[in-house]
């Protein structure tokens, strides 16, 4: 069961393979995300260079899927055909503070009416479309602590 | 301080716009209106087409500038400009490049221009439509986070969150354009006023903003040219001069998937200071402000950052009286801006900040002209750009 209706673009990696270990890690029920192996520090979104150090020694690690909402929004308009009959979703951002603070955009799961509180702790859950073709799979939040 | 700077050095020669229609009904092609607001602005300034040597645009204007100069009989095309960047936020940059050019001797009277006709082309606030989706869309797109509206809300609902500012602050920046497009007969809201509530009860597009938070999407052109400003006297309309105009961002604005570290904010906070500083006033010298509503939170975090009110004080800032003439101290988008007049990605905005200092606008602030007169381009974006338009007497 995915939380918005099907019929949304399916996220495929990136042609030149900039991001594909995320997408890869996703399937597998795993986060993946940057890391400088030169200053060990943390970045998002994927880039063929660290931010910092300008080191090209970047690898994809694993790290904890969870973290805080820093921001979030509750989506009335219909944006895309496949929403329409969909009523409202929410969206948030997530802030990873165990992963240098950086940010992961989800839907909230739950009730669409539930409050938002920014700094709330939540939780990933892996939401895979295997009906799909191409098959993937979402990085989705749920409000608490694992 | 460096000498090297454009105040002062480029003047405004005429303006010209289109009819503004609402998207898809333009009865032209895009081209062809993009020709008409040109062929406008040479009639306010008195000048024919063939003086024109340069253009510059932004936001990937398909109106390409040899096309233009090819139909317009151009003989010596100087300057063709594109700002990189989406929405408007190269709107005020635009008559930066056009003003550097004229001030380094590389052309001698450029148009600056946009042009835009959704029916014809694409609309923005709708998704894309396709099975996948890769690169940094990949990882919003298929969260439902694809429009312009959903893009920016988390920002501004991470300042409000911030800086306890209610609701009423962004509904007074409504209001007020609404209000001053009931004095400009060419604004498409023109007839069309707005309520506190009739904003209350309309349709949220996504939280914080509702629908009449966003602007229209129109269909139309804009067109201002500039010249040197030895040349600003040529010309039936009270002189006006280019005081500042400056671009860019902050440090990351752009990295991906929403991971700007300065997020709530419109991304003028290294780009004010520099206009201030080219212009050589403060925002106390301000008569007037055009601020370029994409959403209007936009403008709350631009005119914060351009330093007319703190953070704090946004609450008591924005209020309807406050914003709007003749008795506001603060009149802001007297033409009724992206939200009322028309949404022509902020060229409506800087041609009503020029109007200003000509003393012609429909919601004039002083009655023969005021001195100093900003617009504010594209908030949220990156880059963005602003630009300060001034009087004789503000040199």
């Amino acid at each position: 069961m995915s939380y918005l209706s099907p019929g949304l673009p399916a996220p495929v990696a990136a042609r030149d393979g900039l991001d594909a270990p995320f997408w890869d890690g996703l399937a597998n029920d795993k986060l993946l995300l940057q890391r400088c192996q030169s200053c060990e520090r943390w970045q998002w979104g994927a880039e063929w260079v660290c931010h910092r150090c300008r080191s090209f020694d970047l690898t994809f690690e694993e790290t904890e899927a969870t973290g805080i909402i820093y921001s979030h929004q509750r989506v009335w308009h219909p944006v895309h055909p496949a929403l329409k009959e969909h009523g409202p979703f929410v969206i948030v951002l997530v802030e990873l503070p165990h992963a240098d603070n950086v940010r992961l955009v989800g839907n909230l799961i739950g009730d669409p009416h539930q409050s938002l509180d920014i700094g709330a702790p939540v939780t990933g859950v892996f939401e895979h479309h295997l009906d799909n073709d191409p098959v993937f799979t979402l990085l989705q939040w749920a409000v608490g602590s694992s | 301080m460096s000498s090297r700077t454009l105040r002062g050095q480029v003047a405004v020669a005429g303006v010209g716009q289109t009819e503004y229609y609402k998207w898809g009904q333009a009865p032209d092609p895009e081209f062809k209106l993009a020709i008409q607001a040109i062929l406008n602005a040479c009639d306010d300034a008195g000048i024919s087409p063939t003086e024109i040597d340069g253009f510059s645009s932004y936001s990937n204007d398909r109106s390409e500038a040899s096309r233009m100069s090819a139909a317009l009989g151009i003989d010596d095309l100087r300057l063709a400009v594109m700002q990189w960047g989406g929405g408007g936020g190269g709107a005020a940059a635009a008559v930066a490049n056009a003003a550097g050019a004229i001030a380094t001797g590389q052309a001698e009277c450029v148009v600056v221009f946009r042009a835009l006709a959704q029916g014809q082309f694409g609309r923005f606030g709708q998704g894309p439509r396709r099975t996948t989706i890769s690169g940094s869309a990949a990882h919003t797109v298929p969260y439902g986070l694809m429009s312009p509206a959903q893009m920016f809300a988390m920002r501004v609902t991470r300042f409000m969150h911030e800086h306890g500012v209610r609701q009423e602050a962004l509904r007074a920046i409504s209001l007020a354009s609404y209000h001053h497009a009931q004095n400009n007969p060419v604004a498409t809201m023109h007839g069309n006023p707005l309520t506190e509530e009739k904003y209350d009860s309309s349709r949220w597009i996504t939280e914080p903003f509702h629908l009449y938070d966003c602007c229209q999407e129109n269909d139309g052109a804009a067109a201002i040219i500039l010249v040197p400003a030895e040349r600003a006297a040529d010309f039936s309309h009270r002189p006006c001069y280019v005081l500042g105009a400056v671009a860019g961002s902050h440090h990351r604005a752009a990295a991906g998937v929403h991971n700007d570290a300065h997020y709530a904010t419109s991304t003028f906070e290294t780009v004010a200071p520099r206009l201030y500083d080219m212009a050589k006033v403060t925002p106390g010298d301000v008569d007037v402000v055009q601020s370029y509503e994409n959403f209007t939170g936009g403008v709350m975090m631009a005119l914060v950052e351009h330093g007319f009110c703190t953070p704090d004080q946004v609450n008591d800032f924005f209020t309807f009286d406050n914003l709007v003439t003749p008795n506001g101290d603060f009149p802001l988008n007297t033409s009724g801006g992206n939200l009322a007049e028309a949404y022509m990605h902020g060229l409506g905005l800087t041609i009503e900040a020029i109007r200003q200092i000509r003393g012609t606008s429909t919601n004039q602030v002083r009655r023969d002209g005021v001195d100093v007169s900003m617009m504010i381009a594209g908030p949220m974006v990156t880059p963005v750009s602003s630009c300060i338009f001034g009087s004789e007497a503000s040199l």
